[in-house]
């Protein structure tokens, strides 16, 4: 059986840092028994165990992404990104997307570079407001959150092979 | 000359958020300063009014990568307010649990971090592709410091096994054989790791530090000794306010720590250099093969002492595994009581100070957390204060490459404050 992966990254103490694991804990019970699903706090080595002979892996984390964009045109908190990292790298002005410095984005590439990289790998990236300590989820991030989990859910049954006998 | 700066966006193989900025003038450094933005008293104020058993899964939260470090200066702060003595057996598997994160953080700051700097990349992904294998058999390393705090924690990060009087649970002897397979392994790959970094190139920077580590009679200290200094402090860690003192300083949000009034240095370099006598034979042995001496100032050979205690923590492991009795219970129990008390303990990056007052029903009335990089950052300064005045003559990208070289030195752990770290030097 294929083992899918669902690794909700962040810090629940800082605010909207909690988003990714938040949207790890929503999907946990909506696909019982079908996938792995792990919270994580960004730490590189730990995503890399996680995506470990994975087949298919999806990454949760908050992001701030944009910056040195002109000001206005930056997404709007709770924007919710889908990047296909096993198509390529992942774009270098979102390298540092992820709240976790050598995080995300670096277990990523590393995983690639030493071919660890599950074949299906999708990153979900939520755009944070707030990384206040100990506040909690922003509005928007929070709804983005419950987003995420029902987008992966769905592609997580899109992709599922038929197990019914022909 | 024209004024200069250059910044760097972002340091990113440093646990935590900060900026560093050095300001030259006429040829010399003029100042250095280390400023961290993470307001560093959040989980002191959010202990106060819990109950003393919340503490150390509380306190495990601060960092993802030393929890093991705040859980054990946690719990022996509490069990000498509440007069709970270890028994031996429970004491091991304390001090096994601690070897489990030293192999961790220790390997992943020597392989991801810090080895990157001596082989001019400028990340762990740009060496892994012409140095795949290394950096594969530094994963599998740290992995199974992971697979120790797996067994005795609960989980990888943010362990939930350890409580006030021990542990929740006490795996069965079992469990703890099939880590001893997987030790060996990892104490032949500590050995290897050894032997590579002390093949790197080492910029000729040595200073005359203050060190400070904690002192057992009879071990390499983990969770207890007394705390002495190479200049001749030798303290009970209950007279520790009466020797350290936390300064606000403008610039960081971080307290400065000063040990009668000077910078001192905490870490792996001070914990070897004061303690090498107590290292087991082997890694006395991977020491001396390396060429290290027992007494190491130059702060960049960090990287070789951190792996000497990686071999250190994978032979103690070892040994506390083969020697282990099961505990007859998982915990001492103690009704709780009103007191005051203090622990120190040697995280990996270095000494780490835990002080609680707690109320008669045993809530927390206050509560102080010193982790080693606010101890450090001082002595981070004053080095590049020193080396900075050596390298002016180096084009701006190097010389901005080797400040941040000397302030990993440290491995500093600012998420014990958080993610990024700016650079900004100023030339005038």
């Amino acid at each position: 059986m294929a083992r899918v992966v669902v690794l909700g990254i962040g810090n629940t103490a800082r605010g909207d840092d909690g988003a990714g694991r938040q949207a790890a804990r929503l999907l946990r019970p909506l696909l019982p028994g079908k996938v792995e699903v792990l919270e994580l706090d960004g730490e590189a080595t730990a995503i890399l165990a996680g995506l470990e002979n994975a087949d298919a892996a999806y990454l949760i984390d908050a992001c701030v992404s944009g910056s040195g964009a002109p000001l206005g045109t930056l997404p709007p908190p709770g924007t919710l990104h889908r990047i296909d990292a096993a198509e390529g790298a992942l774009p270098h002005s979102r390298s540092d997307i992820s709240t976790h410095g050598f995080g995300l984005a670096g277990a990523v590439e590393l995983a690639r570079v030493l071919g660890k990289l599950p074949p299906r790998c999708i990153v979900y990236a939520i755009e944070a407001e707030s990384f206040e300590p100990g506040a909690p989820l922003s509005a928007a991030v929070a709804a983005a959150a419950v987003l995420a989990a029902e987008r992966i859910k769905t592609e997580i049954e899109a992709e599922e092979p038929c197990t019914t006998p022909p | 000359m024209a004024r200069k700066t250059i910044k760097l966006d972002y340091l990113a193989r440093v646990e935590g958020e900060g900026a560093f900025k050095v300001v030259v003038r006429s040829g010399a450094v003029k100042e250095a300063e280390l400023r961290i933005f993470e307001p560093p008293r959040f989980f002191e104020a959010f202990l106060r009014g819990r109950s003393y058993m919340e503490a150390p899964d509380i306190t495990a939260r601060i960092c993802g990568i030393c929890p093991v470090a705040y859980q054990m200066s946690a719990v022996h702060a509490m069990e000498k307010i509440l007069g709970i003595v270890m028994p031996a057996p429970l004491r091991e598997l304390r001090r096994l649990l601690y070897c489990g994160e030293w192999i961790e953080s220790n390997t992943l700051h020597v392989y991801m971090l810090h080895a990157p700097d001596f082989l001019g990349y400028d990340s762990a992904i740009a060496m892994a592709k012409d140095h795949g294998d290394t950096v594969k058999q530094g994963l599998e390393l740290k992995k199974i410091g992971n697979d120790i705090l797996n067994l005795l924690g609960g989980r990888e990060i943010h362990p939930i096994n350890v409580r006030v009087g021990g542990f929740y649970r006490v795996p069965a002897k079992r469990e703890f054989l099939e880590l001893a397979e997987k030790l060996k392994w990892a104490r032949d790959a500590a050995l290897d790791t050894v032997q590579w970094v002390a093949g790197f190139d080492f910029p000729d920077n040595v200073r005359d530090y203050e060190f400070v580590a904690l002192r057992h009679p009879h071990e390499y200290p983990l969770n207890e000794g007394r705390v002495v200094s190479s200049k001749g402090l030798d303290i009970a860690v209950e007279d520790y306010d009466d020797h350290f003192r936390e300064e606000h300083v403008a610039h960081s949000n971080a307290l400065h720590s000063h040990l009668h009034g000077q910078p001192y240095f905490v870490g792996p370099l001070a914990r070897y250099s004061l303690n090498f006598d107590k290292l087991s034979p082997l890694a006395q042995q991977s020491a001396r093969d390396a060429g290290l001496p027992e007494t190491c100032t130059n702060p960049f050979k960090s990287i070789i002492v951190r792996a000497v205690e990686v071999v250190y923590a994978c032979d103690e492991a070892l040994r506390i595994i083969a020697g282990l009795v099961p505990p007859e219970a998982p915990f001492i129990d103690a009704p709780p009581r009103a007191g005051i008390g203090c622990a120190a303990t040697e995280a990996p990056r270095g000494l780490i100070y835990h002080k609680y007052e707690l109320a008669e029903d045993g809530s927390i009335v206050s509560a102080r957390i010193i982790p080693p990089t606010s101890q450090n950052q001082p002595a981070i300064e004053k080095d590049l204060t020193s080396f900075v005045a050596d390298w002016l003559n180096l084009p701006d990208k190097e010389l901005q490459h080797r400040c941040e070289q000397a302030i990993r030195n440290y491995d500093p752990c600012i998420s014990c404050a958080t993610h990024f770290l700016k650079l900004e030097l100023d030339r005038g």
